[in-house]
């Protein structure tokens, strides 16, 4: 006895596992892929906040730099933020894929980085500097001295406005005296090309 | 289990092996090599910076118009990578102040001046002429307290080294006396001439670390120092490694692969494979100053180059300013252009020579025109590849110029830029003269400072977090304080025994008493009418 060399029972279970393989494979990917963008929607917040300086300054217009993040994923512009500058601005067009554009100068503008100090002699102790430090970088009890913990300080420039006797001086940290060392001259600038596009 | 595998791995394959990449630069040493090494007259001043080597500075211990001895302590280590600084020559401390010390650009530090009064009376000196009198732990004080570290250039202190290198097992130590890079032939006159003063120092260093074997490594074409060495190790275990003539042999990473074949993995030290490396200069520094007690106070230093009319090897004091020794070997200005701190590969550009001569600085040369001329042009890059093939570390120097000039520095980071040693081959073989060891010294500074800022960054994150913490949690205070009054006054009520109904018909029945006693008032007036 001859068998055929095909029957269609064995063509039709070949089919049904076929089919169920293909259905565990393409369900697998699809519950991989949603599982995937759940986690990018939750952490592109921690992403865009990632690149925000920390600053907690709110030239933005936010309270701290978490908010403004959270803004940025929703759809606000990315050019708010003067102590990140343009690099922060060129990074955050690369993460979230929009066009870069200039820094706003509605919210300020680009300084380098310098500290708040407080010259001690005029500190009337009013305590007005210690509430307006969004990192608790001020100690100092009321009515008197009061002083800002140089390593602690992010350079926000909130304490400045509160005191009533102006003597909140905001300093550009002295760094031990290191070379840097520069990119030659061909090329002064690493972002050139980027601030050209701006 | 670990440590069995390196030393059977170590003992098979000790012999020499080729690196990866690396030039064969001219190596220009025998200029220097004519005299022997020659003692520097005492200068006037001393410059000694506080830090001179890898990590923290030290801390002075004297006060400005002390008068000090020569060996006597000056600055104390502070902390476990801290190097102790001692007067090179008796004198009167004349400043503790910042002066220019040799780095790239303008750099000044913290550093002590001392006056040299010329006499040179020098502290009594502990003698020990056998060191197996004493136990590792007891040496390796006596290497912390004498002030050395990494003489070849690194400048890593020598007993932190030591000592993390105890705790982790080590079996092989290599003494490198390779000294690859062109013009320095600082080791090689050392080995020439005291030979035996190396190999007790190597003895000593094995004792300390407790390495199985010990090998001094030297390249094969410094033939007295090798007759020497020879001369010297035919009573010691100490044995001698012949390296090819190559450049880098002589980094650490790379001696290590050429005595071993073992390659250092990117993110591990040499002492995770079990291998402990020396230069030649510290083991003499070691010598001197466990068996004579003296603390490293000089070193030998190659001055050479072509506007020195006498090239030679000096034991120079430290803190001997650099124009105080070009002086020595007379030079001729009108020739004179620039000067080098160290090789001419690695070496650091002084911008002016009244900086001092620190316990890192293995050679000083002193540019002219015709040998230095001034760099060609950069071209672009023609993608010819000789730079893959010259890097010891096996990166892409290509790829890394390339993410080097759009300073894309998480590329960097993943082609590794921070195992480039900076040793210059890529350079040195560059047809179109681009600077590229420029170009990753940036980069490298960039992503630290990155780094940094990334740090700081979630520094202030976490404190802000603390911050609005904080306030929620005071603002919870006052609510709950507010609460707290108002229900107190009814809590305490009812603590009482005190209710609403009660209250009433307590008024109830209070009007209904004053009631009644006002109408039996009245009655018993209208009665008396």
């Amino acid at each position: 006895m001859t068998y055929p060399l095909v029957d269609w029972v064995s063509i039709q279970a070949l089919l049904w596992l076929l089919g169920l393989s293909t259905l565990i494979v393409l369900g697998l990917k699809i519950w991989r892929w949603l599982r995937q963008q759940r986690v990018q929607q939750r952490s592109v917040v921690d992403r865009v906040n990632y690149l925000l300086p920390q600053t907690q300054c709110g030239q933005c217009g936010y309270p701290g730099c978490l908010p403004y993040a959270r803004e940025i994923c929703r759809g606000e512009s990315i050019n708010k933020c003067p102590p990140g500058g343009t690099e922060t601005i060129v990074r955050l067009a690369k993460l979230l894929n929009r066009a870069p554009s200039p820094l706003n100068p509605a919210h300020g503008e680009f300084k380098s980085f310098a500290v708040a100090a407080i010259r001690e002699a005029e500190c009337v102790g009013c305590t007005k500097c210690i509430q307006a430090c969004p990192i608790d970088a001020i100690i100092g009890g009321s009515k008197l001295m009061h002083t800002v913990i140089e390593k602690e300080c992010s350079g926000c420039d909130l304490c400045v406005e509160p005191c009533p006797v102006d003597c909140i001086d905001m300093l550009a940290i002295s760094s031990p005296a290191t070379f840097e060392w520069t990119l030659p001259s061909t090329v002064i600038g690493a972002y050139s090309k980027l601030d050209s596009a701006l | 289990m670990n440590q069995l595998q390196h030393s059977r791995k170590i003992a098979r394959k000790l012999r020499a092996h080729r690196i990866f990449g690396g030039i064969k630069p001219l190596a220009l040493k025998a200029r220097s090599l004519r005299s022997r090494i020659m003692p520097t007259p005492i200068p006037e001043m001393l410059i000694l910076p506080l830090l001179q080597h890898q990590g923290s500075p030290a801390a002075p211990i004297v006060n400005v118009g002390d008068q000090v001895l020569k060996y006597q302590l000056l600055a104390a280590a502070e902390g476990p990578l801290s190097v102790p600084v001692h007067a090179p020559t008796s004198g009167e401390i004349a400043a503790i102040t910042d002066a220019p010390v040799p780095g790239h650009g303008k750099q000044s530090q913290r550093c002590i001046l001392l006056r040299a009064d010329g006499v040179d009376n020098a502290i009594g000196l502990l003698l020990l002429p056998d060191h197996r009198a004493l136990s590792h732990w007891q040496l390796l004080e006596r290497v912390n307290a004498a002030g050395i570290c990494g003489l070849g250039g690194a400048g890593f202190p020598t007993a932190e080294k030591l000592r993390s290198s105890i705790e982790r097992g080590i079996e092989l130590l290599i003494i490198n006396g390779a000294e690859c890079e062109p013009y320095i032939s600082a080791d090689e006159a050392l080995i020439r001439e005291r030979a035996a003063a190396v190999v007790s120092g190597a003895e000593i260093l094995q004792s300390i670390c407790l390495a199985d074997r010990c090998v001094i490594a030297i390249e094969q074409d410094k033939h007295d120092a090798l007759k020497q060495l020879r001369h010297s190790l035919e009573s010691s275990s100490v044995e001698l490694l012949e390296l090819p003539t190559k450049y880098p042999i002589g980094g650490e990473k790379q001696i290590i692969q050429a005595v071993t074949g073992l390659e250092v993995p990117h993110d591990a030290l040499p002492m995770d494979i079990g291998v402990l490396v020396q230069n030649a200069g510290t083991a003499y520094a070691v010598h001197d100053a466990i068996t004579e007690g003296k603390p490293c106070i000089s070193r030998i230093t190659t001055l050479t180059g072509t506007p020195l009319q006498t090239p030679k090897n000096f034991e120079a004091l430290i803190g001997t300013p650099v124009s105080f020794m070009f002086e020595l070997c007379g030079i001729e200005e009108s020739r004179h252009t620039g000067s080098i701190m160290g090789g001419s590969l690695m070496g650091l550009e002084l911008v002016r020579t009244d900086v001092p001569l620190i316990k890192t600085s293995n050679c000083l040369i002193a540019k002219s025109r015709a040998e230095f001329p001034e760099a060609k042009p950069e071209q672009a890059c023609i993608r010819c590849g000789f730079c893959a093939t010259a890097c010891p570390a096996r990166l892409l120097p290509q790829q890394l110029y390339a993410y080097s000039r759009n300073q894309n520095l998480e590329q960097l980071e993943q082609l590794n830029l921070a195992d480039c040693i900076e040793c210059g081959a890529c350079d040195y073989v560059c047809p179109s003269h681009i600077p590229l060891v420029q170009y990753y010294r940036a980069s490298k500074q960039a992503i630290s400072s990155r780094d940094q800022q990334r740090q700081l960054s979630a520094h202030w994150q976490r404190r802000f977090q603390f911050h609005q913490y904080r306030l929620k949690k005071e603002a919870d205070g006052l609510q709950e304080e507010e609460r707290a009054h108002r229900i107190a006054p009814e809590a305490a009520h009812q603590a009482r025994g005190f209710s609403r109904d009660k209250a009433r018909q307590e008024i109830a029945a209070a009007v209904e008493r004053v009631a009644t006693r006002r109408r039996n008032t009245i009655a018993s007036s209208r009665e008396s009418d």
